[in-house]
């Protein structure tokens, strides 16, 4: 985080910069217009008591938006019922808890009373492992080579970046489209001699698809923080490889990845937090079928909580107290490892 | 000075030969180039394509139209075929109506002699053409504009009041030393750790509390306090001097003037990245927009793609083409702000 001041100060575009002038003149006015109140309020309360004043505005946001949801939260995930207003709801204990983890055997999700979830934490689980592990294998190379000496380096820079910026919808119906029955791809497998492929109507491919889609949305984002580790390698560790004519692949494993490995942890960790929330992409391309085959689990608990016919607040609570608590875990790992990464 | 000369010259190549890694290297790229670029390319080309022509299978690289003409004493355009007549030769002709196998076909040149021939003896004449119409239809035959002035009043007002209210508490957390600073400080970071997605129902309830339930500030306000705006913001501001602001105060600034006068203006490169990233999250959203906005007549643009592709499965002419109206301003900002937004999430780590 210490270096982001260095890293803002490269200037928008002209046209930008004036757009954001004529934009924020409304604003300017309307601000100094503040002033005197504010001035009155800083004569009544003090100046030490000023800070507080401009915490004020954004606390209330968190207050509202995520600290009291955090508690509603608790008690939807201990009451029962189809009210929304927590005190109208019945006291049901830990039973939401109970029926959720109500299981034959863990292993097996049609065992379960509330399978769909399990379908859900599995289905995550296998996108995850799948999903991460080629996520730092694409992006490692792709940073490898992009730090090489290439021509064009900011233009495919560029090109393996901007997927990043594609809402998850267009990212999902571009794919929806290539893969489909008479898509793209199926036309290159008969002109090849091969047999059209029903990609969403078989499971394992839905999954596949799921895996690939999401990572090339997002590979160009922990390419970029790889990147940024790699050019912070020092570059004399590298000329004085090459004084002592070290083979390219001494280099890479001798110097380069070690060193790459604080960098290596936070894209792990980053992907896995993101992966274990994985929902739009998903739910746009495949709907989360074929049945349940990629069924995730944030897709239950909206489906839970918003889409079904019966919304059932306490259950979808419930079911995002325990993904919150896998998230938490995760995100202390990703703590330790910056801490790593500044020591 | 010889030295460095030395250096530049091998490691611009101009003598060192090529290694394998560079070919595969470059061989990695042409394929990225492909692979990213490819669909993107293919949606737009696809969006361009008739009803007809989409689906065709295999499909066409370009848009391909029949071509169809104006006959004189024909009512409406025809379509135009490259027949082979009977006698061996092959010549356009339109066509005026089909019974069964047979076509009766009329020459455009010579509209008075008409020809039966057998449908399997000709050819329809394709043109490449451009389906504008896939653009204009759904403008006017869906609430596509309605759609889009919602994710566009969106973003905007989010973006203000993201930028308003992240910079007043960075500023705070920044400039000033005050009992709780810690503590408030901690806040920010543990919000950093809740993300929408598993607080949805009870932000449902708040916002339904606050009889905001589906309006587009129950889209806008939820998300406007960042924590990440706030730390960026934060770590700004503490590079500005001291010296600036205790100049002011002597000055008899107010501590209002201080935080907008003085200090936004200061930050404004970090503001603009803020900005950006909070124009990307805004235009993207999609899960949360998703929960709580239940009429067609709040719906976001992305809200309303999805509507649509459940609609219109069979009208992915009409899809294509609003999946590429989506796409074009987060393009547009791309091919304009690329350097900069890759250096601002390469160094923060954000997106």
């Amino acid at each position: 985080m210490s270096d982001t001041p260095s890293a803002a100060r490269p200037q928008p575009g002209m046209a930008a910069g004036a757009l954001a002038r004529v934009a924020v003149l409304p604003v300017d006015l309307a601000l100094r217009l503040l002033d005197p109140p504010m001035r009155w309020l800083q004569r009544v309360i003090g100046v030490r008591r000023m800070p507080y004043v401009f915490l004020l505005p954004n606390f209330a946001f968190f207050g509202l938006f995520v600290f009291l949801p955090i508690g509603i939260n608790i008690v939807f995930s201990v009451t029962g019922g189809s009210a929304l207003f927590p005190s109208e709801r019945p006291y049901v204990g830990a039973n939401q808890f109970a029926y959720l983890f109500d299981c034959g055997s863990f292993l097996d999700p049609a065992s379960c009373r509330e399978d769909h979830f399990w379908r859900g934490v599995a289905n995550t689980a296998k996108f995850v492992v799948f999903q991460v592990t080629a996520m730092v294998l694409f992006s490692l190379i792709t940073a490898l080579v992009l730090n090489m000496k290439i021509r064009g380096r900011g233009f495919f820079r560029a090109v393996y970046f901007f997927p990043v910026l594609l809402s998850p919808v267009v990212v999902a119906l571009i794919w929806k489209w290539i893969l489909q029955r008479d898509g793209l791809l199926n036309a290159a497998i008969t002109t090849l001699g091969g047999q059209k492929i029903l990609f969403f109507v078989d499971p394992s491919w839905a999954m596949f698809w799921a895996v690939f889609v999401s990572v090339w949305a997002h590979m160009g984002f922990y390419t970029l923080i790889l990147l940024a580790g790699l050019q912070a390698i020092p570059a004399d560790l590298y000329e004085a490889a090459e004084m002592d004519a070290t083979p390219r692949w001494r280099v890479l494993t001798r110097i380069t990845l070690p060193l790459l490995w604080p960098n290596m942890i936070v894209v792990i960790v980053l992907a896995l937090i993101k992966g274990a929330q994985t929902f739009d992409e998903v739910f746009v391309l495949t709907g989360g079928g074929p049945g349940t085959a990629t069924l995730m689990v944030v897709q239950y608990i909206y489906e839970t909580g918003f889409a079904s016919q019966v919304q059932n607040f306490g259950l979808a609570a419930a079911a995002s107290v325990v993904l919150g608590l896998v998230l938490f875990v995760l995100t202390l790992l990703q703590f330790a490892a910056a801490r790593r990464k500044e020591i | 000075m010889r030295l460095g000369n030395l250096m530049g010259q091998r490691r611009n190549g101009a003598g060192r030969p090529l290694h394998w890694t560079d070919i595969a290297a470059y061989a990695y790229l042409a394929l990225g180039v492909v692979l990213m670029f490819g669909p993107v390319l293919w949606l737009v080309l696809s969006s361009f394509k008739t009803q007809s022509a989409l689906l065709e299978f295999p499909p066409s690289p370009l848009p391909f139209a029949q071509v169809e003409v104006t006959v004189p004493g024909q009512p409406q355009k025809l379509p135009l075929f490259r027949t082979t007549l009977p006698d061996g030769s092959v010549r356009e002709l339109a066509q005026v109506r089909r019974v069964g196998l047979l076509a009766q076909m009329v020459d455009p040149a010579d509209p008075s002699k008409q020809y039966r021939v057998a449908i399997d003896k000709r050819e329809p004449v394709r043109r490449v053409a451009f389906a504008t119409e896939n653009y204009t239809e759904p403008l006017q035959r869906f609430a596509f504009m309605r759609f889009l002035f919602n994710s566009v009043f969106v973003t905007f007002v989010a973006t203000l009041i993201t930028l308003l209210i992240n910079s007043m508490a960075a500023y705070a957390l920044a400039i000033y030393v005050f009992p709780g600073k810690q503590a408030a400080t901690l806040a920010v970071i543990g919000t950093l750790m809740i993300p929408m997605t598993i607080i949805l129902v009870p932000v449902y309830l708040v916002v339904t509390e606050l009889g905001l339930a589906n309006s587009l500030w129950a889209v806008i306000l939820p998300g406007a306090a960042t924590p990440t705006g706030v730390f960026l913001l934060r770590q700004y501001m503490l590079t500005l001097p001291k010296d600036l602001i205790e100049a002011a105060r002597m000055d008899k600034a107010s501590e209002w003037q201080i935080y907008w006068r003085i200090v936004m203006p200061l930050t404004l490169p970090a503001l603009a990245v803020l900005a950006i990233f909070s124009i990307m999250w805004r235009w993207n959203e999609f899960l949360w927009p998703l929960a709580v906005l239940t009429k067609t007549e709040v719906y976001t643009l992305q809200i309303g793609l999805n509507a649509f592709q459940g609609e219109l499965q069979t009208q992915w002419h009409y899809l294509l083409a609003m999946t590429v109206m989506t796409l074009a301003p987060v393009a547009l900002v791309f091919v304009f702000l690329q350097r900069f937004i890759t250096t601002g999430i390469g160094s923060t780590g954000m997106k």
